[in-house]
């Protein structure tokens, strides 16, 4: 079956997608509502606009996440073979590099959803 | 009250039994007992202390069952299980225990703290309209602390002392002279930082009454650890009536003897230029670089919460401000007849 994202794909890079989601969510969120707080009414939206439009970027930003780990888990193998992977061999490099992709991607779907936990509970800007 | 207990150090001034403080202060900070007293978050006076103060004992009791559980389960794998774990048990004792249960408890740990966030740092209606105002004007190394009424006039001026009444929500304007000071009053709330060119607003509201301390709570300079002062929270009616006393309108209460109309010690502080620094309301002196010393005496404290307010300790400090206080910007009079600085520490005693 040919797949639309290839599935050899030989770079470091994959690993860092989740991490990279979660500093541009984690920037976004604070920038967004730095720049609320400073000039209130800014566009003409209030303040609750910007609180949906963040939890609407949270839930793009888990969705990527969870897609980024789905790629992890298919490149470690769907979990066919256990940790730690530590032969010199090329299969063992793929599937090592998707096991950490895997947990660092549950380590950013967890930092994301603490980021957004303000959002939900904090109603006002702080003066 | 205890004037001893504001000022926090030791000084030559005291009385021998003072010299096992540190000791004293150590024992004590081996139990609750140093939970209490004039300076404590953990003793709140205020309502955002009280909700430090609850979000303290909730982390404490959630971090005691956490460390009971950890050490619990560190006796039963060593002591107690006599057999090694299945891999796939060890697996699922490191997901559980080590990930899902970590991520649960956090979770809703910072949810409770964020909740209390509005308790803590409350921002009702933006900048606080309609609230009483203080504004506390951070200096190195003490604080002036100026009352105003609804257009922003002044009402009333003093240094090193904030009063404030009970059950009533106080919008402090604070402000920083020369560098970054921080504002703390653990008895009754958060800290905030006073920066130059800014005024940070902080509300607070003293739920008790009673005598207690205030600190800098940002390294200012050499005499950082000196910057204190004495905050009184009175019964709304005292405080009305503190407010609207005009100490420099009636006779000032002098022990001295009255020469040429003037109190001999204030003779002597006009005489010496200590007016240029230093307001006292009623009089000539009506400087405005340091502490406004109107009603100085009434103050528990002499040199920003560091020693008694005593007319010996006055004295000395008007002497060696510098050996009192490192880097006061004042300079020591030591200089002037012994006679003659008693006489200014006496009256300046006397103001009430």
């Amino acid at each position: 079956m040919k797949s639309v994202i290839p599935r050899e794909v030989e770079t470091l890079w994959t690993l860092f997608t989740a991490p990279t989601v979660w500093a541009l969510h984690f920037i976004v969120c604070y920038v967004v509502m730095a720049i609320y707080c400073a000039k209130p009414g800014i566009y003409g939206l209030g303040f609750n606009d910007f609180r949906w439009g963040l939890v609407v970027f949270t839930l793009l930003a888990l969705g990527f996440i969870v897609f980024a780990g789905y790629l992890a888990w298919r490149q470690w193998g769907f979990g066919s073979d256990d940790p730690p992977h530590d032969a010199a061999t090329g299969q063992d490099r793929r599937l090592f590099q998707g096991f950490a992709t895997l947990l660092l991607s549950g380590l950013s779907f967890v930092a994301v959803i603490y980021t957004a936990i303000p959002l939900i509970i904090l109603a006002e800007c702080q003066t | 009250m205890c004037d001893d207990r504001l000022t926090g150090r030791s000084r030559p001034t005291r009385s021998p039994v003072n010299c096992r403080l540190p000791l004293a202060v150590l024992l004590s900070g081996l139990g609750l007992s140093s939970c209490t007293g004039v300076q404590s978050a953990l003793d709140p006076a205020g309502s955002e202390a009280e909700a430090v103060a609850t979000l303290f004992w909730a982390m404490v009791a959630g971090g005691g069952v956490i460390w009971l559980i950890v050490v619990g389960a560190v006796i039963y794998a060593s002591r107690l299980k006599k057999k090694p774990m299945s891999e796939s048990g060890a697996s699922r004792v490191i997901f559980f225990g080590g990930v899902a249960f970590p991520v649960v408890v956090l979770a809703f740990l910072l949810a409770y703290a964020v909740w209390l966030m509005p308790a803590m740092r409350p921002w009702f209606g933006g900048e606080g309209e309609g609230l009483r105002r203080i504004e506390v004007t951070a200096e190195q190394y003490w604080w002036r602390v100026r009352y105003l009424d609804s257009t922003g006039a002044v009402v009333r001026e003093t240094a090193n002392e904030v009063h404030m009444p009970v059950g009533e929500r106080v919008l402090f304007l604070l402000k920083a002279k020369d560098v970054i000071h921080s504002f703390w009053i653990p008895s009754i709330g958060g800290k905030m930082d006073a920066i130059p060119g800014r005024t940070n607003a902080l509300q607070l509201e003293a739920t008790r009454p009673g005598t207690y301390r205030g600190v800098c709570a940002e390294f200012c300079g050499t005499a950082h650890a000196l910057m204190a002062f004495s905050v009184q929270a009175l019964e709304p009616e005292a405080f009305e009536d503190w407010l609207a006393a005009r100490p420099g309108e009636v006779p000032v209460a002098s022990v001295e003897p009255v020469a040429s109309g003037q109190p001999r010690g204030l003779n002597l502080f006009l005489r010496h230029g200590c007016g240029s620094c230093h307001a006292i309301s009623g009089t000539p002196a009506d400087g405005a670089l340091g502490p406004d010393l109107t009603a100085f005496g009434s103050r528990p404290t002499v040199a920003a919460g560091t020693l008694p307010n005593t007319p010996e300790n006055l004295a000395r400090f008007i002497q060696y401000p510098d050996a009192i206080k490192p880097g006061v910007r004042m300079p020591g009079f030591a200089m002037l007849p012994a006679a003659d600085v008693s006489a200014i520490a006496l009256y300046l005693k006397g103001l009430e």
